[in-house]
């Protein structure tokens, strides 16, 4: 039953807001300062098996540039629906990003992964720059990215 | 029409434009420095070496990459540590920081975007695009002022910033709308309006899920050659359904990790390689040499903005604003001004008022821009036209004939030609003439016949004007205030008197600069600027109507210098022979780029007589590089009017001055300049067929004597004065 309720969430979207079996949660992510112009963010979610399971923000609007930010070029095939609405500015160096969704409680504790790729421009494309499983304990628990992310943290 | 689409886009984008060329002329600095900087890989080597080379000293690569430059970055992580490096192909090793260059990243996005993202990215392709139809309104222009674009390269004329504008334009024009179509290209292409995104196979689902095979075993990466290497990205340590990934500059495809096999595969496509190498034109990214060519070229971008600032002031300062201008296509009355110095722009604007008064839309513009097809409701076409020297188009009329000539028939519109002139020169007119002569020939129907104004006379012109309120049925009065020029108030210094022995009583009067404001010394406006031949245009007391003087001397020399003989009965002459150190005159610099000596070294023959020693006498004091100088000076008595006679031995001694001969004609055997001009003729031969420049300054008769006697001494060798006169080495300046 639950994992019914998972895959319906995940198919249409990965938050629905006013759901009764969601719950706000903010994704705070702040970049070092490495010297160049920009980065483009994806942040998305993979299952416990690793495949796709959707995208919850997409930080960068120029769709051209969107192969940089590799695993999530390959699992998605570039796909910009993917992030339709959910589609901000690029993020400048030494910034921090906030963004408040509502998610379904059926991501949490079940083996999802959340997973942010970065690129930046003329500096190397950095997927998987973070991968966090989505528990309930790991809320509130701060971690670096491996080249451009300084702190990535979700709340609830 | 194309001047306003050059001048607007031009005055309104100056800024931006600047901003852009002189960042983009910095920026064509780098990829020529990271040419020189990168060690470069050698010819032949594979793909497959490289990456064992670099994975032997960096076992975390992640990534190689190869600019269009030739340089090969890789990137690695090293117990959990980002670390990259530029890498000499030979070994393998880093050699040298990956670090973007801070300055050409500060560089780019203001060249870009001016630091304002997207809206600065938007404001700058504005300004791109602004420079596009610069370039081509520009050329446009260019090829109708030299009279077609087989002139291309044709010699110039004009004040100095018209032609350093026209000069740098014309080398400059090629680079600037490769630079300017490029980036619209560029722009398009970053806001995803162009279909040429990078073309990426899918990601193969099936692998052979084994891993470990060695690089130089994989059959495409032997293959590849650095060359064409743009990308390879190694597979996830430890994950075995990633596979290699591949970017060479024909495609992307992927190989396996475990058996080498390339299993996906995908060309670039059509439009991504189109914008490639519009890529590579506009950075000068793997054509660092063109990128250099095309910085040095937007360099001429501020000084053809600044002297394009010059040239607007000074055509806004020649013609008077016309109030309620109405557009070709809506004007019932066309009208047409050819007009040199801007005087006959102020008839035209007299005419426009009047006409309006009466009731008609009248358009006027100048002959240059001479569009019939745009006169859908005009019902007649009225040309005002000066001449410029003997009888050769105006500024504003050059192209006039040739596009009447080249149309099929002539406009079924009315014409009437009224001609500017002065009728002491012998060319009286003869612009406009030769316009009326040709509209005839071409079977333009006639409005009214040909007439003409001498010395702006305002009643000549308020006569006219009856006659055309006649033939339109209409009561005209053309009431004309000329414009006054700005003027000076000049002070005489001294007076040197000549000829009153022998009835021609002359002066040497000499004037004090004026004060110059800065805008002016900036500009090179009034008399901030002048040389020995431009003319002084004096407003004796009494009258609004000029009278010009060919200056004998420059700025640098410190002072005005005129040679003023006393008319019996003229107005002018009579005030400037009249004055007295302390006492002043009204007067205004009139620019006669026509008549200098120019640069170079080759020999001047000089020619004058009378007072027409002036401008040349200025010339030989002027003459500090020692130029070689032949003065012909034709007087009347060596007692009485040998003007700076006193001055000749000097500049003889200083080398100012080679050679003087000199005509009498007030003696026993009387002698004129061209009977000197005989008397040496085998020297004067000779010194015109090594190249020597012929410049004559004097009365018409003078002149027509010497322009006979050259053609009789040029004969033998072939030349005439005609023929120098198209090369420009024979100018003359006739009164």
């Amino acid at each position: 039953m639950k994992s019914l309720l998972g895959t319906l969430a995940l198919t249409t979207a990965l938050t629905i807001p006013g759901l009764a079996m969601a719950r706000s949660v903010t994704l705070t992510t702040t970049l070092n300062n490495y010297g160049g112009d920009g980065a483009y963010l994806a942040l998305y979610v993979t299952d416990a098996s690793g495949a796709y399971a959707g995208s919850l923000w997409m930080a960068g609007g120029k769709s051209k540039y969107y192969e940089h930010l590799r695993d999530w070029y390959r699992a998605t095939g570039g796909d910009t629906a993917q992030v339709n609405g959910i589609t901000g500015a690029s993020v400048g160096a030494g910034r921090t990003l906030e963004v408040t969704l509502d998610l379904a409680d059926a991501l949490f504790d079940a083996g999802y992964t959340l997973h942010i790729d970065a690129a930046v421009e003329d500096l190397r494309d950095s997927p998987n720059e973070v991968a966090v499983p989505l528990t309930a304990e790991g809320a509130g628990t701060p971690v670096q990215g491996r080249r451009y992310i300084a702190s990535f943290v979700y709340d609830m | 029409m194309i001047r306003a689409l050059h001048r607007w886009p031009g005055l309104l984008a100056l800024a931006l434009i600047t901003i852009l060329a002189l960042s983009g002329a910095a920026l064509s600095v780098f990829p020529a420095a990271e040419r020189l900087a990168a060690p470069q890989a050698k010819a032949g080597l594979s793909v497959a070496t490289l990456a064992e080379r670099i994975k032997a000293v960096y076992p975390g690569v992640e990534q190689i990459r190869r600019a269009p430059s030739g340089r090969i970055t890789a990137y690695w992580f090293d117990q959990g540590r980002p670390g990259a490096a530029v890498i000499d192909p030979a070994t393998g090793q880093g050699v040298a920081s990956a670090d973007p260059n801070q300055m050409l990243r500060w560089l780019t996005n203001l060249h870009r975007a001016l630091f304002l993202g997207d809206g600065g990215r938007i404001a700058m392709a504005g300004a791109a695009a602004a420079m596009l139809v610069l370039s081509f309104s520009g050329a446009a222009l260019v090829a109708r002022r030299a009279g077609g674009w087989r002139h291309w390269f044709a010699r110039l004329r004009g004040p100095l910033a018209g032609r350093l504008h026209v000069e740098i334009a014309r080398i400059a024009v090629i680079g600037l709308v490769l630079s300017s179509a490029t980036a619209l290209w560029m722009t398009a292409s970053t806001f995803d309006l162009l279909p040429d995104g990078d073309a990426i196979p899918a990601f193969p689902a099936e692998v052979s899920g084994e891993t470990g095979i060695e690089l130089h075993r994989m059959a495409t990466l032997r293959r590849t050659p650095v060359a064409e290497l743009r990308e390879l990205s190694f597979p996830y340590p430890g994950d075995a359904t990633d596979v290699f990934t591949l970017k060479t500059d024909r495609g992307t495809g992927y190989l396996d990790q475990g058996t080498g096999a390339l299993i996906a595969w995908e060309d670039l496509s059509g439009w991504a390689r189109v914008s490639e190498t519009i890529y590579m034109l506009h950075t000068g990214q793997g054509a660092a040499t063109l990128g250099l060519v095309l910085g040095l070229m937007a360099l001429g971008v501020p000084a053809m903005g600044a002297t394009g600032v010059l040239v607007w002031r000074a055509g806004r300062r020649g013609r008077p604003r016309i109030r309620g201008n109405r557009p070709a296509g809506r004007a019932e009355t066309i009208v047409l001004v050819g007009s040199e110095g801007g005087s006959t722009w102020g008839f035209a604007a007299t005419l426009h008022a009047a006409l309006s008064e009466a009731g008609q839309n009248v358009h006027v513009g100048p002959m240059s821009g001479f569009a019939p097809e745009r006169y859908i409701r005009a019902e007649r076409i009225i040309v005002l036209v000066a001449t410029y020297g003997d009888g050769a188009a105006p500024a504003s009329a050059r192209g006039f004939l040739d596009r009447l000539d080249a149309a099929d028939r002539a406009p079924a519109l009315p014409l009437a030609v009224l001609g500017f002139g002065d009728r002491s020169f012998p060319a009286y007119c003869a612009f406009a003439r030769a316009v009326a002569t040709a509209a005839e020939a071409k079977g333009w129907p006639e409005l009214l016949p040909l007439a003409t104004v001498d010395r702006q006379s305002e009643q000549d012109f308020a006569r006219w004007g009856r006659a055309l309120g006649q033939a339109l049925g209409i009561p005209l009065e053309l009431a004309h205030q000329p414009v006054p020029p700005a003027t000076e108030t000049l002070t005489l210094v001294s007076r040197r008197d000549y000829g009153a022995q022998v009835q021609a009583p002359t002066a040497i009067l000499r004037f004090a600069l004026p004060r110059v404001s800065l805008w002016q010394r900036l500009s090179g406006a009034s008399f901030a600027r002048f040389a020995a031949g431009d003319l002084i245009g004096i407003l004796p007391e009494g009258s609004s109507v000029p009278r010009f003087y060919s200056l004998a001397s420059g700025r640098r020399d410190g002072f005005i210098e005129i040679v003023v003989k006393k008319h019996p009965g003229g107005l002018c002459s009579g005030q400037l022979t009249a004055l007295e150190p302390g006492q002043t005159a009204t007067g205004f610099l009139r620019r006669n780029p026509g008549f200098r000596p120019g640069r170079g070294r080759a020999p001047l023959i000089l020619i004058g007589a009378g007072t027409g020693i002036g401008p040349l006498a200025g010339f030989v004091r002027g003459n500090a590089r020692r130029r070689p100088v032949h003065l012909f000076f034709g007087m009347r008595h060596p007692d009485s009017d040998f003007f700076y006679g006193e001055e000749m031995p000097a500049w003889q001694a200083e080398r100012r001055l080679t050679r003087l001969v000199t005509a009498v004609s007030r003696v026993a055997r009387p002698s004129y300049v061209q009977d000197a001009l005989h008397g040496d003729a085998a020297e004067v031969a000779r010194l015109i067929r090594d190249g020597a420049r012929v410049m004559v300054c004097g009365g018409h008769d003078m002149a027509a004597g010497v322009a006979d006697a050259l053609a009789e001494i040029l004969a033998p060798s072939g030349l005439s004065p005609e023929a120098l006169k198209a090369k420009g080495r024979y100018v003359e300046d006739v009164y």
